[in-house]
């Protein structure tokens, strides 16, 4: 049978292509004696295999691993022998010789079978090919070899990054590389004095890599002796019962190092005496009775008596157990030495993280800060400077907001449809704000809690009017590409870039408004009409007109801030229900009739918020229902907000 | 001046018409309703409507508080639905308790042993608050167990809070709009706490299967129904004589007084807080005696049910039914929420405009809205205004002029005499 094989498969390679293959050459000697695990081709076998093939000092070895990794390495059915190849049409292949890339020829692809490694061999392949790459001439190539040692680093690594940092030419890489060979010698170095020098070389780097290297050297293993043995080993003694190891857990060790009984759970004991109940009774004692957990205990204590059950520890043995033994911390992770090198640099580290951390949220608190003073700003000027209680007003957020995403639907390109959206919003909330003014709220000065329902009135009627538009779901307002990302300044500080629009955005409404209020016309006259329309109105002023044009103006800049909030949040048509409240809290918090309150209204409620969060994370449900509680609490205190007017302001 | 030189007063009954005519409409209805019961009567009236009658009874004993503390305190309160849904909570708490603890017996009486007192708080723990991934009692369920207690909670939590709340608004002065704010977020806070899963009170989830008292399984809900039918209009009977001989008596005409010009009532020595905070604790206890009796008819309670926009509907009722007089808030809360059911339950014919279908289940709130701000402005005396046409009672006639010395204050066409 066999001769038979060789003879065929010797009349056979007669009909290959005059340009025959070297079946001798050195990696195809090394193919065909781990021929076996490569054509097995699992993940599980395949192991010693690519290591071979790493380790064997052939040039040639960094082209079989290429070759197989990308699917071109295919084997001759016939002799067995490894080719690499490329399809020249769907039956015909043109094949290479790996020990020295030459063409052997172009031959049908009937005899060939194509070696498919799936991913996870290809993973351990690009791990085997790295020590190559890392030497390779194309630096994109270095960098991907660095890139794939970053996401799965392993001891051999080290050595090969070790072997190709003098022949490195590129200073950035250089660099790259002379980091991450610290971060490998941290974990893998040879002498712990190599690895604390590694280590402290990290002092205050506020990179997650480093935390990620120095954390499972900290790693311990909880152990329990009569007492404290005196190793280097051991860190901390932990009480049975503290946070750090609770009771149960403290005992299960014990048993675990049978330096205790077991003890049994409720449930085991339950069933155990169930097991056990003869004639309505456990060992002689009542089934009915057994309603306590103390007859419970009793009556297996009467089994274990009997030797029917296994004796099991009592309460109060658990407590002399737990206090005759010492329960302490023992280090897994690395030599102490290097354990106490890598908790002083972690230490170091958590306190520069903590300050990066404050700056961090209050970027976070600013720029929740400056959404609310978007949102409250129309308010500070219908509420603050009229008085006019426009429970509308998230209304015409939310206007604002579907307004750019009708626009968006006709203008598909962002920036413009956003440039586009910003006045068109104004424009309509105007409107809409001048129209209310002129149908409903002029009738009602003075009567601000009439003014609160009526205006509520619209309010719910404006909502149901854009659900019964644009639906129950929400829609999306698109920021132009140039705001997606975000402004990294190290790995824990980061802020989105549209967060930094609407804190321009809140800038430059503060800036307007102090200049229509201060500088223009206008202003005077609202301020005057304010003050005393009579008055006004007696120097040639038109009330009527000024305080529609000023809840216009109001209405208006409510709209525009809805464009912006649609940006960064949600469009629902309650979405001007979330900030109707918070709003007024801001103009009420920072007091009434002035924007500077409001501006403090505003930071104090964003910064106040963040504030909680940071006590709660996971809960901002929470965070919003303390916040408004100190929010009421604060104006127990100060009843007119921050800033509160006073003299003849106050009074009109 | 001598108390023998004032003239003796009549009694409320007689000063005060409206009571008898109420009462008596109230038992007329109690009684007509019970004979078209399908509970005890001939069965024209359907379970399901029964409790929707009685809900809206509830409704109204709620409206009459609100109409108390703003009609004729002047505080527009936008937190009494929030004690309303508290009341509701209370007695949902002992009904959810109670009713799972049957289950809970009933399922560890087939097991072998006893079960232990800690297996049925397990047991019952871990039914209530398995859907908020939690098996353990949270300490608000401390009383739980016990009707009496919790029907004390009823009473007390929603006072207590009014008393405290009211104690630090009113003491610093925080009046008007100021006021409505802030018990609006008071309310939006209770909320978002309700709506977090370890609030204790499952979250979104709320307490469901409220209708179902415990131990009266075999007892028809068409029976039941009517017993809280009868309940809920006791009550309401109870809560509007007890409101009117509130403002009957001198009490009555300084909350009016404080109502008008609070500074006035000030500086003639009253303690104006005091009042105040009388009115408002008591209002929140019957807004949550009523919610008490409103929950186990409607089966299930949420957060959202507490939400600001619920006392900003009570507002609305109040006001169009007509505010400063009992009856109307009682009219207003009857007429709009079962004008609300009907629309929003489907049954009113949708308007084929030939272009538009108006659809009133979609477009029935944006009718609302709008009245409320047509009532608002043109009718300030709400639907109650029409009884002043059949009385033939006229506003006084001060030429157009305010009856207060504040523009805020009470105004001609808005007064009752």
């Amino acid at each position: 049978m066999l001769r038979f094989a060789a003879l065929l498969s010797a009349c056979l390679t007669f009909a290959l292509p005059a340009s025959s293959q070297q079946a001798d050459a050195p990696i195809q000697q090394l193919l065909q004696s781990q021929s076996d695990l490569i054509l097995e081709s699992s993940r599980r076998t395949i192991g010693p295999a690519i290591d071979a093939l790493a380790n064997s000092g052939l040039v040639a070895a960094q082209v079989v691993l290429d070759k197989w990794q990308t699917r071109e390495m295919w084997v001759n059915e016939e002799t067995g022998l490894f080719v690499f190849a490329e399809e020249v049409d769907r039956d015909t292949l043109r094949i290479f010789d790996f020990a020295n890339g030459s063409e052997i020829g172009v031959v049908p692809d009937d005899r060939f079978d194509q070696l498919k490694p799936n991913s996870g061999i290809r993973g351990l392949i690009g791990t085997a090919l790295v020590q190559f790459q890392l030497s390779d001439p194309d630096p994109d190539t270095r960098r991907r070899a660095l890139d794939a040692i970053e996401r799965g680093a392993e001891e051999s690594h080290l050595a090969a990054l070790r072997a190709s940092l003098p022949t490195e030419t590129d200073a950035q890489i250089l660099a790259r590389k002379e980091r991450l060979e610290r971060l490998l010698t941290i974990a893998y170095g040879a002498t712990d004095a190599e690895r604390i020098e590694a280590i402290q070389t990290f002092d205050g780097d506020l990179s997650v890599d480093v935390r990620a290297a120095l954390n499972p050297l900290l790693a311990v293993r909880i152990d329990v002796a009569e007492a404290l043995p005196s190793d280097p080993e051991v860190g901390r003694v932990l009480k049975p019962g503290s946070e750090a190891l609770n009771r149960e857990d403290a005992y299960a060790l014990l048993v675990s190092a049978n330096l205790a009984k077991p003890r049994i759970s409720l449930a085991d004991q339950r069933n155990a005496l169930i097991a056990n109940i003869a004639d309505g009774q456990v060992a002689g004692i009542q089934v009915a009775t057994l309603n306590t957990q103390e007859a419970r205990d009793m009556a297996y204590a009467a089994l274990a008596d009997l030797g029917t059950v296994t004796a099991v520890a009592t309460e109060t043995e658990v407590d002399q157990l737990l206090a005759n033994h010492v329960f302490y911390e023992r280090y897994v992770g690395a030599p102490p030495e290097v354990v106490f090198a890598a908790q002083a640099a972690l230490n170091a580290i958590e306190n520069k993280v903590a300050i990066n951390q404050m700056f961090d949220l209050s970027l976070d608190a600013l720029s929740l800060a400056s959404i609310y003073f978007l949102a409250a700003i129309g308010l500070a000027i219908t509420f603050g400077v009229m008085g006019v209680i426009n429970m509308a007003h998230g209304e015409f957020i939310m206007m604002g907001a579907y307004t750019g995403y009708v626009v968006q639907l006709f203008i598909p390109d962002y920036t413009l449809s956003i440039l586009v959206a910003i006045p068109l919003a104004f424009a309509v909330t105007f409107g809409t704000g001048v129209a209310m003014e002129r149908l409903v709220i002029r009738w009602l000065y003075h009567r601000p809690l009439e003014t609160l329902l009526a205006t509520f009135g619209i309010s719910i009627a404006l909502q149901q009017i854009a659900k019964n538009i644009f639906g129950t779901q929400a829609r999306p307002l698109t920021a132009p590409g140039w705001l997606d990302g975000s402004l990294v300044i190290n790995d824990i500080v980061s802020i989105s870039y549209i967060r930094i629009a609407i804190f321009v955005l809140a800038l430059l409404f503060l800036a307007l408004f102090l200049f229509v209020m201060n500088r223009t016309r206008l202003g005077l006259e609202v301020r005057a009409v304010t003050q005393n329309p009579r008055m006004a109105a007696s120097m040639g002023i038109n009330p009527d007109k000024i305080n529609m044009l000023t809840f216009g103006f109001g209405s208006g800049i409510a709209g525009i801030a809805g464009v912006a909030i649609g940006l960064y949040a949600k469009v629902t048509s309650e979405m001007g229900s979330d900030y109707i409240v918070q709003s007024f809290m801001t103009v009420v918090v920072g007091g009434v009739g002035n924007i500077w309150g409001t501006l403090l209204g505003a930071t104090m409620v964003g910064f106040l918020q963040k504030g909680i969060e940071w006590f709660n994370p996971s809960n901002t449900l929470a965070a919003q229902t303390y916040m408004i509680l100190f929010i009421i609490l604060f104006i127990q205190f100060r009843p007119k907000g921050i800033i509160a007017l006073k003299g003849r302001a106050a009074e009109a | 001046m001598t108390d023998a030189a004032l003239p003796r007063r009549q009694p409320i009954a007689l000063r005060f018409p409206s009571v008898m005519i109420f009462l008596a409409v109230l038992a007329l209805f109690t009684v007509g309703v019970t004979i078209l019961s399908e509970g005890f009567g001939i069965g024209v009236i359907s379970t399901s409507f029964i409790k929707t009658l009685g809900k809206t009874l509830c409704l109204c004993l709620v409206a009459l508080a609100m109409d108390l503390v703003w009609g004729y305190c002047g505080i527009l309160s936008l937190g009494h639905m929030a004690f309303f849904g508290i009341g509701g909570y209370a007695i949902g708490m002992w009904l959810m308790y109670a009713r799972t603890e049957i289950i809970v017996l009933e399922s560890l009486a087939a097991a072998e042993l006893p079960p232990t007192a800690q297996e049925v708080s397990d047991g019952i723990a871990t039914q209530i608050f398995g859907v908020v991934g939690s098996s353990e009692f949270p300490p608000i369920w401390a009383f739980a167990h016990s009707l009496p207690l919790q029907l004390a909670a009823v009473v007390i939590v929603p006072g207590l809070l009014a008393l405290v709340f009211g104690w630090l608004a009113f003491r610093s002065r925080v009046t008007g709009v100021y006021l409505s704010i802030l018990t609006q977020a008071m309310t939006l806070a209770l909320s978002l706490h309700l709506f977090q899963n370890d609030s204790g009170l499952r979250g979104n989830n709320g307490l469901s299967g409220l209708q179902n008292l415990p131990g009266l399984d075999e007892v028809p809900q068409a029976t039941v129904s009517l017993w809280f039918f009868w309940a809920s209009a006791l009550a309401l009977g109870l809560g509007y004589v007890l409101c009117t001989w509130i403002v009957a008596g001198k009490f009555g005409s300084v909350i009016r007084a404080i109502r008008d010009d609070e500074a006035r009532v000030r500086f003639l020595g009253y303690p104006v807080e005091s009042f105040k905070l009388v009115v408002f604790t008591l209002t929140a206890v019957i807004a949550g005696i009523a919610g008490a009796l409103y929950y186990p008819q409607a089966g299930i309670i949420n957060p959202a049910e507490i939400a600001p926009i619920a006392s900003i509907y009570l507002a609305v009722w109040v006001a169009i039914g007509g505010r400063g007089r009992l009856y109307g808030a009682v009219i207003g809360a009857a007429f709009v929420s079962l004008l609300s059911t009907w629309f929003t339950g489907g049954q009113a014919p949708d308007i084929n405009l030939g272009f538009y279908t108006i659809s009133w289940v979609d477009w029935w709130t944006v009718l609302l809205g709008l009245s409320f701000v047509a009532v608002t402005l043109f009718a300030p005396k709400g639907i109650g205004g029409l009884v002043d046409l059949v009385t033939d009672r006229k506003s006084p006639n001060r030429h157009g002029a305010d009856l207060g010395p504040d523009q805020g204050a009470l105004r001609e066409q808005e007064a009752e005499k």
